[in-house]
């Protein structure tokens, strides 16, 4: 753990969300991505009990559907803000545990008062043919992996792969991961998938990038979600229950998969081994948690990184069945990405509104039994990128 | 049209060497670090010495994907087709496809030897691989 690091504990209990909030889900045509933003935001601000006026802070992320310069300028324009903090950020999927990390940051340090971190884009509608050819040109590196003709099911595909021949994770454990999301999508009310599925089901998908297949994969959907950060002071005047912001970490170890240190071991054991430190926690201590699942093999990857399992044992956890809401370690509570809604920079971004929700503890036949500590992991790139967040429904 | 790749300044004497049916790596002059991704400064040590040399062409299979959906409609007759991240036996890793009618058939761990497809205009090549006999390696022609 040596390269863990000073993590100083200075946000540790110090910040808290205490507004979320979601867009339409699903085919939304009728809204642009901005649009989905807007709904997002305004509706995490009525959670809050805030007016547009309380915020003074505006972090975003990227949108391939309306490519924007200075996206998070133009969304600031779009909903009439003129915050002393803002940026638009750009670390792939784990883009909201960052910006969230940043958010903490200027609110604990005064640089802001309240920020609203708010993601998302119209990815199943708003795609024209060209802006499709042009985004997955993008994906990989222009000279020596573009020519190969990968796509991004593909570059995971090699990770499932090379996962399988070392540690014997099996097809029908990764099918486990599809199946366990869909149960609980069933049980959220705006997720995108309504319907259930099997492991046979996943397993006679259409291929995609074999050893993947098309329900290895997660969903385009229109989406947008939004969270607002305060101080703890300020949250405890708000109208919903803070939700403290215990830890949180950061690892980054390359972009392009053929040049990453290892096939087989990432980001998300530093990431975690951070955040775990500045709560003073440990994975124990964990009651659900909620991780990045833009293909099947990287929540079964995640969790043994984090912790949550023992290496070569995370495709078990999820085939036990005790990654089910009733379970010991409830996973992926509203769907994840495969069943809830994956938007860009709103799909890792509704792992904390989920999150959030579940440690205030009002969410009906969905509601894990178990709620004091959460753990979010976010990751980007081909895991490349990670961010390991700790929230609880008291300080640490 | 299958597309090019983009050449770049840190990138032009592998490309170069490609269409002259070479495989060139960079290695670090101060710390010796063979690096495949060609960059201003070696990324172990950050020396700016760095001299260019021809790779011996083979490798194993560390892992690879089956391709059934392309993503861009030129790779669409090719489907399925196999990408693979290929060992060099000089360290560095790189992307490549698997070519050759045995190409499905690939498995981690198999022994890979480089080759070179056209592409774009006249002369211009990308380094490929195929499949190589066990204990065959450097022997045969490319």
């Amino acid at each position: 753990m040596s390269a863990i690091g000073p993590n100083g504990n200075s946000l540790k209990n110090r910040v808290a969300i205490v507004g979320v909030g979601e867009s339409e889900i699903g085919k939304v045509p009728h809204m642009t991505g901005l649009g989905l933003n807007a709904q997002a935001a305004r509706r995490a601000a009525e959670d809050a009990g805030l007016k547009m006026g309380d915020i003074d802070g505006l972090l975003t992320a990227y949108s391939l559907t309306e490519p924007y310069f200075m996206l998070g300028t133009v969304l600031a324009e779009y909903l009439g803000l003129r915050p002393r903090f803002g940026a638009s950020m750009v670390v792939g999927g784990a883009t909201p545990a960052v910006m969230l990390g940043h958010a903490a940051s200027a609110v604990a340090t005064g640089q802001a008062d309240t920020v609203l971190v708010v993601a998302g884009e119209n990815r199943a509608t708003g795609l024209t043919r060209d802006q499709a050819v042009q985004s997955l040109a993008a994906v990989g590196h222009p000279a020596f992996e573009f020519p190969y003709g990968p796509q991004i099911p593909a570059f995971y595909a090699m990770v499932a792969r090379r996962y399988m021949h070392e540690y014997g994770t099996t097809r029908e454990e990764m099918a486990a991961v599809a199946v366990r999301a869909r149960e609980h999508a069933l049980r959220h009310p705006n997720a995108h998938m309504k319907t259930p599925i099997t492991t046979e089901d996943v397993l006679s998908s259409k291929p995609i990038a074999d050893p993947l297949r098309m329900l290895d994969c997660c969903l385009i959907s229109d989406a947008g979600g939004a969270f607002i950060v305060t101080t703890a002071e300020r949250a405890a005047d708000l109208k919903a229950p803070p939700v403290y912001l215990l830890g949180i970490g950061e690892h980054h170890t390359h972009e392009h998969i053929s040049f990453a240190p290892s096939l087989t071991e990432f980001g998300a054991r530093e990431s975690s081994a951070r955040a775990f430190a500045m709560a003073g926690l440990a994975p124990a201590d964990v009651d659900f948690a909620e991780l990045y699942d833009c293909f099947s093999i990287v929540p079964i990857i995640s969790a043994e990184e984090i912790g949550l399992a023992q290496r070569g044992e995370g495709g078990k956890l999820f085939a036990s069945g005790e990654t089910a809401i009733e379970g010991r370690l409830p996973v992926n509570t509203h769907g994840g990405m495969m069943s809830h809604a994956h938007a860009g920079a709103a799909g890792g971004l509704f792992g904390i509104v989920e999150a959030v929700r579940q440690l205030r503890g009002n969410e009906g036949d969905r509601q894990v039994a178990r709620r004091d500590v959460a753990l979010v992991h976010n990751e980007g790139g081909v895991m490349s990128s990670h961010c390991t967040v700790l929230l609880g429904r008291q300080p640490a | 049209m299958l597309p090019t790749p983009t050449v770049t300044a840190d990138a032009r004497p592998y490309w170069e060497g490609a269409a002259a049916g070479r495989l060139m790596l960079q290695r670090c002059t101060a710390c010796a670090a063979v690096r495949f991704l060609p960059a201003y400064l070696c990324p172990a040590c950050w020396s700016e010495g760095v001299e260019w040399f021809q790779a011996s062409g083979q490798g194993r299979v560390a892992t690879f994907a089956v391709v059934h959906r392309a993503p861009l409609p030129a790779f669409a007759e090719k489907v399925p087709y196999v990408v693979a991240l290929i060992d060099l036996d000089e360290g560095p890793r790189m992307m490549s496809n698997i070519l050759g009618e045995d190409a499905l058939e690939v498995a981690i761990g198999d022994p890979v030897e480089v080759c070179f497809e056209e592409r774009g205009e006249e002369g211009f090549k990308v380094p490929q691989f195929r499949r190589s006999a066990e204990g065959d390696a450097g022997k045969g022609e490319a």
